[in-house]
């Protein structure tokens, strides 16, 4: 990919990422703030061998999805609130089914239809607990434009590897933002493919995993004839009621993702070394924090910011750490809290968690966040 | 013709269905209509949503996708889109199709993608224990319609044909030499191809409506069956359920309904692909 900066939208690298890294077929519903992704990948997809479909709702744009990576396409699906909440179903029947598929949530304000075209970051916890039963959650949070392009190959580097769909979150204001972005390099080679079986089709069996506990899966009408059902299942894709056939792929379900940090690393930091007080903030809020970390050593406090890349599974380790090392932890979320109780879970009391939300369609200000920051630190305390 | 029990999962044999149910009968007949499709068993994929007839699925040994309520049409529609080759079937029922699935059915026909469609009408939700299914006619007792269905049922046929379906029929399992033929046109057809099959549910519609045992319940689709290829559009149907009369009282057009030709969606949309389009 071009090494020299261009002016880019969060949407269009979004579309430029899942191209490159072997994207060839997209279903989507029209939404406010995602449409761009669709449109651009319409634009894109029939010069790079792909297809577009736009479907009749979000519903059927994720079916589509996962019928298509059953036949062996990379494929992903863009949306937002409203119809992220229609297409929880299909994320448990591709965790369940273990169908390689990526779903890129814009957030907008909620709940419902709520504030459209406003910037929101009210799917935190939807995006891991969305679908019913327990799943298998792989979340990842551009913080920048080329972050979106860089994460959006991420996406489908894990939703290959571990067979499971994968979920790139941020929302409105970096979807419409432009700025100048410099885009990474695809590896030599592109992103490598899903696990293919190594035995004969008579042999194959689609839900038998090898140590890792990922099983290789083949594509239909590729001479291996197999069976895929949201029902639970055995080894070989056929349904089950016996407990302990169910409990074990459930167990392998979720075990599974387990080395994701092979693909990308949970979280990036700024100035953290040395802090005293650590801001935690992801995608939009972590432009402000790190503008506030910024002006809070101008003023002599020395923080920092821990901003998780992966936000699920939740980098309690990177949490845990830095909960060790500061004398408080301040969370700024555009929502009314629901990371703050994630890390205070994983700061498990050794320090003050101090909450700082804003959740009106507004972006957070650096101003706020640099008073929560201030507060912890009064004047006479400072270096 | 080959033996068609080739098709099967012994693995996953007893099947689940009822005694006395027809759509073992529909089943046999999609399956005597694959064999004579004469295509490897391998470029068959088999695509369904969520009720009895949709259960079929897990039994044959094709490619298949038993996937969630309503929306195999949806999920059929990417597998299709990336792999052409394949020929897809969807299975589903009454309410898996009409009522939580209708939008991604009328959809798929709009569109015209070559998909064989066979939709189970047994007209109550059999899995779920005999409740009321869009089509369930007029003043039928069902376990939601104590006192009387209150509601008009779709006609299945009308509705996908007027969606844009280039095929379209309906058939019963009273006969499966018919609907043999009928699912053999259905595959063949290069487009969407819709086919509804009146098949009965002796255990939780036909007990609750004194239609007598399975046999009777059979012989009573073969009473209200009148034309043999009749055409939708001649305006001279008589169709199943346009009055509120005891179920099933009225008779119905079988055959094939709608025949047409008209571009499929696959090769359009690989049309642009193989053209280079770029903006």
């Amino acid at each position: 990919m071009n090494q020299t900066p261009q002016l880019l939208q969060g949407n269009a690298a979004c579309a430029a990422g899942a191209i490159a890294a072997g994207c060839r077929f997209y279903a989507g519903y029209p939404i406010t703030p995602s449409s761009e992704i669709a449109e651009g990948m319409a634009r894109r997809l029939p010069a790079a061998g792909g297809v577009f479909v736009q479907m009749e709702d979000e519903i059927a744009s994720l079916a589509a999805v996962i019928g298509a990576s059953l036949g062996g396409l990379r494929a992903m699906t863009a949306t937002s609130g409203p119809g992220f909440s229609l297409m929880q179903e299909h994320i448990g029947f591709a965790a369940m089914a273990e169908v390689p598929c990526v779903i890129v949530n814009v957030m907008r304000g909620g709940p419902s239809t709520g504030l459209p075209t406003s910037p929101s970051q009210g799917d935190m916890m939807q995006v891991r607990w969305g679908t019913h039963g327990d799943v298998p959650s792989l979340v990842l949070t551009p913080g920048s434009v080329a972050e979106v392009y860089e994460l959006t190959v991420a996406a489908f580097a894990l939703a290959e590897r571990f067979r499971t769909p994968v979920i790139v979150l941020y929302d409105e204001m970096l979807a419409h933002m432009r700025e100048e972005a410099v885009l990474p390099a695809v590896p030599d080679g592109g992103v490598p493919g899903r696990r293919r079986p190594a035995v004969p089709p008579a042999r194959y069996r689609p839900y038998e995993a090898d140590a890792d506990g990922i099983a290789p899966i083949a594509d239909f009408g590729s001479g291996y004839r197999f069976h895929v059902t949201g029902l639970a299942h055995d080894d070989r894709g056929y349904p089950t009621q016996d407990p302990r056939t169910a409990a074990a792929h459930q167990r392998r379900r979720l075990d599974k993702i387990a080395s994701y940090q092979s693909v990308v690393a949970p979280v990036r930091t700024l100035q953290l070394d040395d802090a005293e007080v650590a801001i935690v903030a992801c995608g939009s809020a972590a432009r402000a924090a790190e503008e506030a970390v910024g002006e809070a050593r101008r003023r002599g406090i020395r923080a920092g910011l821990l901003r998780p890349i992966v936000l699920w599974p939740f980098p309690d380790e990177s949490v845990r750490r830095t909960a060790a090392s500061v004398k408080a932890l301040v969370v700024a979320e555009m929502n009314l809290g629901q990371i703050t109780r994630e890390v205070e879970r994983a700061a498990g009391g050794r320090v003050p968690v101090v909450p700082c939300h804003r959740a009106d369609g507004e972006l957070i200000e650096p101003e706020q966040i640099l008073a929560c920051v201030e507060a912890l630190c009064p004047a006479g305390a400072r270096v | 013709m080959g033996d068609i029990r080739r098709f099967l999962r012994p693995a996953l044999m007893p099947h689940i269905l009822c005694p006395g149910c027809s759509h073992g009968i529909v089943a046999g007949a999609l399956l005597r209509a694959i064999d004579r499709l004469d295509v490897a068993q391998d470029s068959v994929a088999v695509v369904a949503g969520i009720g009895c007839s949709s259960r079929l699925v897990g039994s044959l040994d094709f490619c298949t996708l038993h996937t969630t309520h309503g929306r195999a049409p949806a999920f059929a529609t990417g597998l299709k889109l990336a792999r052409p080759d394949l020929h897809v079937i969807v299975l589903t029922g009454d309410g898996d199709g009409l009522a939580i699935g209708g939008n991604h059915l009328i959809h798929a026909a709009r569109r015209n993608i070559d998909l064989t469609c066979v939709l189970f009408n047994n007209e109550v939700y059999g899995m779920t224990g005999g409740q009321l299914a869009p089509t369930t006619p007029g003043g039928a007792t069902t376990t939601t319609s104590p006192y009387g269905n209150v509601e008009a049922p779709f006609d299945a046929c009308r509705l996908i044909a007027a969606a844009g379906a280039t095929f379209v029929g309906r058939g019963l399992a009273y006969e499966p030499a018919v609907l043999e033929d009928l699912f053999l046109r259905g595959l063949r057809h290069p487009g969407f191809a819709f086919i509804e099959v009146i098949s009965d549910c002796p255990e939780f519609y036909g007990r609750y409506n004194g239609l007598g045992s399975p046999t009777a319940m059979l012989y009573g689709q073969k009473r209200a069956a009148a034309a043999i290829d009749a055409p939708l559009a001649s305006g001279a149907s008589t169709l199943l359920h346009e009055s509120d009369a005891a179920p099933a009282a009225v008779p119905l057009d079988t055959g094939v309904l709608v025949e047409i030709e008209r571009p499929e969606f696959c090769a359009r949309v690989r049309a642009l692909a193989a053209g280079g389009k770029s903006r």
